[in-house]
């Protein structure tokens, strides 16, 4: 297959891709009057219509998406993106509306942004949810500031978070931010928190623990009302990670069992798609002691309709422009209402059955280091393959020579050679054994032709792209061809 | 509905594979006493055409689509080539992840590289990052950037930047050792340069302007420059209204050093202010402090050109609490939008954009402007927002507006008291020749 080439080889001066309606208002050479402008933009593109449908058509085949593949990528909860969402999101009198129309004109909007904060609410068993954060870190950050704005309320905000050694790295990232200092835990042999290493470090300097549960290695943390006793012991806020909700879904509310704040994925759990990266919704749900500190605006429901409320003097502020990506949390009350409360309890016991089916047939084949039971990812490594040279990147390049997408890999830390996979509950029977089965033959291959895993990917578009090159002679963009 | 592609057998079978004989079992490691016994109080699960028929119901309480609209203010309506949805839509860019494993992403990989070129060509600047969650928080990470290459604890704030752009700044610095301060505007409605020069000092990091600022009013870049780096700080400029850059001079030649802005302008549409675009270039020498996922180009053991997500020992998950920033899923999809949108417009396209808004907005504001008891407020050149101010007060006039289909500008008095009979009016290519002379027309008898 033949590379596609950039835009900018494709260009041509006089070339169109559109066309506006001609100019209806006498033009005036005086509107321009005192205003800096620009020569021209070197380099841009000038290509024409039919140019760019195949330019984007052909640059789409060389993905691998849901749609077309399993897509076992640990941590992401890669499940379907239901269509008719899509269609609901793109109804006129949601997609046109500004975000500073009149509020008695955009009653819907509102009313589609508490439906979904109640309705998260009552998934997790939160008091209170905002729906501004634009993603899940940015969810971490805006738990980790009303902690620290109600424990300043009290009279100290602290210095130190704790995070466990098997976090995703937003956590200390947001923490940071936050100008809290971290302080890892370290999990015990079983892969979760070590009570009495929390016990030691849940000192009075300390804020809050955040805590993922499941876990990373998609482990439950079985002792969460202890943990979340003895932070609360010594004063302090827990904070879960609910990237992994898609396992607990009318199973396990986290608010019931002492968690204080927690944030959720709606492009995970939710079924929003990832669109190659974003956008998410972060949405944060909170306790009672603090929903005064939510960000601005809220949405009341009162007895003349909806109203945004601005009016909250303790609110951490806002961390970003309106009120949040609401079209994605649209397509998320849209698949809340498709799946109802049982529905959604069957999204997690056919995503944990999913994730242990494969489990249990892997086991033995490739290395788990943690036997723990696990919910809806487990995490296997290269420990077996490594003995003869074979890592956790020739096992995942391999993958997509069988039409898969790799798993995650390298993560979580404590994990060495890590492949974490969840196959969330979309998939069909014959497509996780197809995946098993392909993992497997990969295992006898490292032992009968590793050379084969080695230079692995032998099929995509491209094959094997060095890394260490990209960083070393960093190339982030088109220059032109060199004079 | 259900997305569930297991049978019932597949279940059965697959449990006694697992060795437990319900699914219930499979939870055994949530104890027993904190598992949820209830089912959750939700409402019945719909069909597919019930869901249709249930969000139409709920989109026809929004009553705005019938009316004429003049509001922008960081949100603007253009027109979107078709194009831009048909192939946004496809599965295969709207459904992947992040493009972790480079080999099978090379769609979104390229689209990311060209789009980093785009914006870098736009404005000016030599880097660009894959996108940002909006443009009030892809100013508080340019600020935060800031700091970390300067390390003074100074931020210098126009208060003609947006005023939700300022609160965001102001979140996600309240918890650090820096302090904000804001510089006045002008008569023409520019900074006040005196302030500037008045406060800027050897503890300033950085200098935060909007052009077009939130007044409407483009800013003598060039003059404001000059002043910041007289003190060494950062030039941080703003772009709320991406379009303009298809006609005006580009920040990076008036000297900005980072460019943070809104790309909503470029092919997304309204959606009450979200999903959009937080879009961020800066010149080269800062790629170390630089937030966010940025694509790069390389070549695979075969010596072909391929793209891959690069120099992420800023990021989050190699760096953890070092990182840049914490960000990680961002705003892909909204910038392959916009990627289409400026590949399908080009370069005669981006200008014809701008020059119609710019021609435009003049037209409403003489027509406007000429209205007894109606004054432009500020002199200074505007693109397609400006401010009127109503010598009886605004609200009035709004009112009647309202009552007769059209939603005017955005009464200015809760964001600057001193404004409070003024509006900020929002003109684009989208608006006829007959809107404007409506708007007009109705303002005259209103005023009258």
């Amino acid at each position: 297959m033949s590379r596609e080439p950039l835009i900018f080889e494709l260009s041509a001066a006089t070339k169109k891709g559109f066309t506006f309606p001609k100019l209806d208002v006498p033009e005036k050479k005086g509107a321009l009057e005192g205003l800096p402008m620009r020569a021209g933009i070197p380099g841009f593109p000038q290509v024409s219509e039919i140019e760019v449908v195949r330019h984007f058509t052909r640059l789409s085949q060389a993905n691998f998406c849901i749609d077309t593949s399993f897509y076992p990528l640990g941590s992401c909860t890669m499940k379907y993106n239901p269509k008719i969402n899509e269609k609901v999101a793109a109804l006129p009198d949601f997609l046109g509306s500004h975000p500073f129309a009149p509020q008695e004109l955009v009653q819907g909007n509102l009313e589609v942004l508490k439906t979904l904060e109640d309705s998260l609410a009552e998934i997790t068993g939160m008091d209170a949810v905002t729906l501004q954060p634009s993603a899940g870190a940015q969810g971490e950050l805006v738990g980790m500031m009303l902690i620290r704005a109600c424990l300043g309320d009290r009279g100290d905000p602290r210095k130190v978070v704790l995070i466990p050694d098997s976090a995703h790295g937003t956590n200390p990232s947001s923490a940071h931010i936050c100008g809290y200092s971290v302080q890892e835990v370290k999990s015990n042999e079983h892969g979760t928190i070590d009570l009495e290493a929390l016990s030691r470090g849940m000192t009075g300097e300390v804020a809050a623990l955040m805590v993922t549960n499941p876990n990373t290695l998609g482990v439950f943390e079985q002792d969460i009302l202890k943990i979340c006793e003895i932070v609360h012991s010594k004063g302090g806020l827990v904070y879960m990670d609910g990237a992994n909700m898609n396992a607990l879904v009318g199973k396990f509310r986290p608010g019931d069992m002492g968690v204080d704040v927690l944030h959720l994925n709606l492009h995970k759990t939710f079924a929003t798609p990832h669109g190659g990266g974003g956008p998410g919704c972060g949405p944060v749900g909170v306790k009672k002691h603090l929903e005064p500190f939510l960000p601005v605006p809220t949405v009341d429901r009162g007895p003349a309709g909806y109203r945004l409320n601005f009016e909250r003097p303790k609110t951490i502020g806002r961390v970003r422009s309106f009120y949040g990506n609401f079209l994605v949390t649209l397509k998320a009350l849209a698949y809340i209402h498709s799946l109802g409360g049982a529905g959604l309890r069957e999204v997690a016991e056919v995503a944990v059955l999913n994730s242990n089916y494969i489990r249990k047939s892997l086991e033995g084949v490739y290395h788990l280091k943690y036997a723990s039971p696990t919910l809806h990812e487990c995490v296997f490594s290269d420990k077996l393959q490594k003995e003869r040279g074979i890592l956790n990147i020739d096992i995942a390049k391999r993958l997509i020579d069988y039409g898969l997408h790799p798993p995650t890999m390298s993560f979580p830390l404590i994990v060495p050679g890590a492949l974490m996979i969840e196959p969330t509950e979309t998939e069909s029977r014959r497509d996780l054994d197809q995946f098993i089965e392909a993992m497997k033959a990969i295992a006898r291959e490292a032992v009968e032709a590793p050379d084969v895993l080695k230079s692995a990917p032998h099929v995509s578009p491209v094959r094997r792209l060095d890394e260490t090159a990209a960083a070393r002679n960093p190339v982030l963009r088109w220059e032109g061809p060199k004079e | 509905m259900s997305y569930i592609s297991l049978s019932e057998q597949d279940k059965k079978e697959m449990l006694a594979r697992v060795g437990v004989s319900s699914p219930d079992d499979l939870f055994c490691c949530i104890p027993e006493g904190i598992r949820l016994k209830k089912e959750l109080r939700l409402p019945p699960p719909l069909t597919e055409t019930e869901l249709l028929r249930h969000f139409e119901t709920l989109g026809r309480k929004n009553k705005e689509s019938a009316q004429l609209s003049f509001l922008g203010a960081g949100a603007y309506r253009h027109h979107i080539p078709y194009i831009v949805d048909y192939l946004s839509s496809r599965g295969e860019f709207i459904s992947p992840y992040t493009p972790y494993q480079p080999e099978v992403s090379q769609g979104t990989l390229q689209v990311i590289f060209e789009y980093q070129t785009l914006i870098c060509q736009l404005t000016g600047l030599e880097i660009a990052n894959a996108s940002l969650y909006d443009g009030a928080s892809a100013v508080a990470e340019a600020v935060l950037m800031a700091e970390r290459l300067k390390g003074r604890p100074k931020i210098l704030v126009a208060g003609s930047l947006h005023p939700q752009y300022r609160e965001v700044v102001r979140t996600y610095l309240r918890n650090l050792p820096l302090r904000v301060e804001e510089m006045g505007y002008d008569a023409k409605g520019q900074v006040d340069i005196e302030t500037l020069k008045q406060k800027i000092d050897g503890d300033t990091s950085a200098v935060v302007c909007q052009s077009p600022n939130f007044l409407g009013v483009v800013e003598n870049l060039d003059r404001l420059s000059e002043v910041v780096h007289q003190h060494q700080a950062l030039f941080v400029v703003v772009v709320a209204e991406a379009a303009s850059l298809g006609i005006l001079q580009p920040p990076g030649a008036a000297g900005a050093d980072i460019v943070a802005g809104e790309g909503q302008s470029l092919g997304l549409p309204l959606s009450f202010g979200g999903p959009s675009l937080g879009f961020m270039a800066c010149r080269k020498e800062y790629i170390r402090q630089f937030p966010g996922r940025i694509a790069g180009e390389t070549k695979d053991i075969e010596g072909k050109r391929g793209f891959v997500l690069t120099l992420s020992t800023r990021e989050q998950h190699i760096r953890r609490e070092k990182a840049t920033s914490n960000i990680c899923t961002n705003q892909a999809w909204c910038a392959l939008k916009a990627t289409i949108f400026l590949e399908a417009l080009g370069q005669d396209g981006m200008h014809e954009l701008a020059y119609q808004n710019i021609q435009k907005a003049h037209y409403a504001l003489e027509s406007l402007a000429a209205i007894r008891g109606v004054r432009r407020k500020f002199g200074g050149p505007v693109f397609n927002e400006f401010v009127l101010e109503f010598e009886s007060g605004y609200s009035k006039i709004q009112n009647r507006l309202l009552a007769n289909g059209i939603i005017g500008g955005l009464a200015l008095g809760p964001y600057y008291p001193a404004l409070k009979d003024c509006a900020l009016f929002c003109v684009t290519e989208t608006h006829s020749k007959d809107d404007i002379d409506r708007l007009a027309g109705l303002v005259v008898e209103v005023v009258r």
